[in-house]
């Protein structure tokens, strides 16, 4: 996984709550089976009439062409599981979402790929949200070592986030690997709960 | 000890390790794998060298994108029989049972768990699906996850998992004829929001609970993530026991026994302490309807689409002006004059035989309205069979609907079954998003017994006023 310490690029404001996952990444292209090559469908039903691009929307804006991260709602990402989602994100070019609270299940996707969600408050996204839209090329600095997120322009703010979830990210960790560490104690739970006799028929169909 | 939740229990029970600095680890008892959110995952193993850890613990169908046509036929979609191929060779590769697309068990994959005896009380359950929620019903702990995680779960059978806070929704009272329990789900996510429950994992819980038969449960256990949440259980007692019992795989002889007596201590502890409580009077629920693009989004079907006003919140107004533009519905239209160009009965919140049996006895002698098109997709091949021979499938093709084969279907419409632009849709499934049944389609969450009353009267209708035969 990709690692993140310190992130500084232009935001893009999405000014809407409760974006869900199948804006996001539409279900049309959930068939690939491949993780590359999803950022072109990003948010696809809003950005394209037929197969034509509309360009009225926010990420084709010329000024937010360079952004790499976006300001949203509350409750971003909630609905579907599908990490496409994430995936067409940060195949897009983001590395951070910041919104006041997001859905669960997208927030523990992001993790495993490498992009950060930060959460502020409803004022602080909005202030950012305000800043993005008035200034051209607004940037912030996302810092995970300081937990903080600034412009340097007046702006400034901490997030939180939990010590394991933020070392993962900051050192890149394969979880798997982590996971790993504790076969003995996997393995010894396994023989402590066996796999049940009717289970072991399911093969014989 | 102090007092634990049912979830607690659960949770305490699947702990392989507590490392310091780190989320506990959670050994996961059953994991439900589909064509969609897999690939990525095998592809992973692969890259790694690592093998499935606990195929048996491991149990795969075909849902998603497979056609609901009649199963000889080819599947047209050459992008969605690849992932379904893909499917097949990492099953076969790796040692996963799989109910393929001929198999008589092929289903819904929160269909088949349950109906098989896969899924039994005190479980941990994961699926890259959100709406494994479903399989809380049970008294287990199941929740959706994505690919990574699947990768994760295949290649160690365990999951770190932050601990989640707890919710009671404590629901008095009987739900009127004609209320079922997936008006009891959206009324809660009209109250609580579709964040309300994030963070949480919920239990359902007071006699209005007790009261459902299982398949109403799944039901109100499946729209737990509509309200955010991260799982909803519901302690097992003795309906649950009684639909378990005798399944095929469910543990049998002195085996049955034994799980019995523990299941019999899944309950929350007297005094058990919630981060949050919420009471709900069933009694006072009439059947809903969604006018938005979210389930939040919902009113009885006797109210009117909510003025602009009403909302406090700018945020929540804009995404009204929003919702509404988007559903082609101005403020004050009265619910019961909205007309419907479709209706889709399935997906793994209401496909069930119950399901299907309270739809045909609305439609049983009726005829589907001649400018809608009405479709029944049973959760899995054993309803369908049920369905058939009980006669319900002659109800609904009588009455003109159409009667498919299993599989998530017009829910999420990424099978050849999709609304096109602008086409209305009164949906027994769980999510009315922009796009959700297809581009520009524009859909209404229901009941079963309300789908199929609103495709004989071509709009929608109050249930509770239906002239049976």
């Amino acid at each position: 996984m990709q690692p993140f310490r310190k992130h500084t690029g232009v935001l893009v404001p999405l000014d809407k709550v409760n974006v869900d996952t199948d804006q996001i990444i539409p279900k049309q292209f959930l068939k690939r089976i491949e993780r590359t090559g999803f950022g072109e469908f990003l948010f696809y039903d809003w950005r394209f009439s037929g197969d034509k691009k509309n360009g009225d929307f926010v990420l084709d804006a010329p000024r937010y062409a360079r952004a790499s991260i976006l300001v949203a709602g509350k409750n971003f990402g909630c609905g579907s599981s599908r990490e496409h989602a994430v995936w067409a994100l940060a195949d897009f070019g983001f590395r951070v979402i910041i919104a006041s609270s997001f859905a669960d299940i997208f927030a523990n996707n992001s993790l495993k790929n490498g992009l950060l969600t930060v959460r502020l408050s409803e004022e602080q996204a909005a202030e950012i949200m305000r800043l993005s839209k008035e200034i051209e090329s607004y940037q912030l600095t996302v810092d995970l070592e300081a937990l903080r997120v600034e412009d340097g322009q007046g702006f400034a703010a901490t997030f939180a986030m939990d010590e394991f979830s933020r070392r993962c990210l900051l050192n890149g960790l394969d979880d798997i690997g982590l996971t790993l560490e504790h076969e003995a104690q996997i393995a010894a739970y396994e023989a402590e709960h066996p796999v049940r006799a009717e289970m072991k028929t399911i093969l014989m169909r | 000890m102090p007092p634990r939740t049912l979830f607690e229990k659960i949770w305490q029970a699947h702990v392989v390790a507590a490392p310091e600095g780190r989320s506990a680890l959670l050994y996961i008892d059953l994991h439900l794998v589909h064509e969609v959110t897999s690939p990525q995952a095998f592809d992973g193993l692969r890259a790694n060298g690592r093998p499935v850890r606990q195929p048996l613990r491991t149990v795969a169908t075909v849902d998603h994108n497979i056609p609901t046509t009649p199963r000889g036929l080819p599947i047209t979609d050459p992008i969605a029989a690849k992932q379904i191929e893909a499917l097949q060779k990492n099953c076969r590769e790796f040692g996963v049972p799989l109910f393929d697309i001929d198999s008589a068990e092929q289903g819904i994959v929160h269909v088949i768990g349950p109906e098989l005896g896969i899924t039994l009380p005190g479980m941990t359950i994961v699926c890259g699906d959100s709406h494994t929620s479903t399989h809380g019903a049970f008294g287990s702990l199941a929740f959706g996850i994505g690919t990574s995680e699947v990768e994760h779960v295949l290649a160690t059978q365990c999951l770190p998992q932050r601990k989640p806070k707890t919710m009671k929704i404590r629901v008095s009272g009987k739900l009127a004829e004609g209320v079922t329990s997936k008006d009891l789900a959206l009324g809660i996510i009209g109250r609580i929001g579709t964040d309300g429950a994030t963070g949480y994992v919920i239990e359902y819980a007071g006699d209005g609970v007790r009261e459902l038969s299982m398949e109403a449960r799944m039901t109100l256990c499946n729209m737990s993530i509509e309200a955010g949440a991260r799982a909803g259980l519901i302690a097992p007692d003795e309906t649950t026991f009684a639909y378990v019992n005798g399944r095929r795989f469910a543990p049998k002889g002195k085996e049955w026994e034994a799980a019995l007596a523990y299941w019999r201590t899944l309950a929350s502890d007297p005094g058990a302490e919630f981060d949050r409580v919420i009471e709900i009077d069933a009694a006072s629920l009439a059947p809903f309807v969604t006018w938005g693009t979210n389930p939040g989004m919902v009113v009885p079907v006797t109210a009117r689409v909510p003025e602009f006003k009403s909302f406090a919140q700018e945020a929540d107004r804009r995404a009204a002006e929003q919702a509404l533009a988007y559903m082609g519905l101005n403020p004050g239209t009265l619910i019961e004059t909205i007309a419907v160009d479709r209706v889709f009965i399935g997906s793994c919140t209401n496909s069930r035989i119950e399901d299907l049996r309270a739809a045909a006895r609305v439609a049983k002698g009726q005829h589907v309205n001649p400018r809608v098109r009405a479709m029944v997709v049973p959760g899995s091949q054993a309803i369908k069979r049920e369905a058939e021979e009980e006669g319900l499938h002659r109800i609904f093709l009588d009455a003109g609907f159409e009667w498919r084969e299993s599989g998530c279907s017009m829910c999420l419409g990424m099978n050849p079954d999709i609304l096109q632009p602008g086409e209305r849709c009164a949906s027994t499934s769980n999510r009315n998003f922009e796009g959700r049944q297809g581009r520009g389609g524009r859909t209404h969450l229901v009941s079963p017994m309300m789908a199929a009353a609103a495709a004989i009267a071509g709009h929608f209708t109050d249930i509770r006023n239906w002239k049976y035969e």
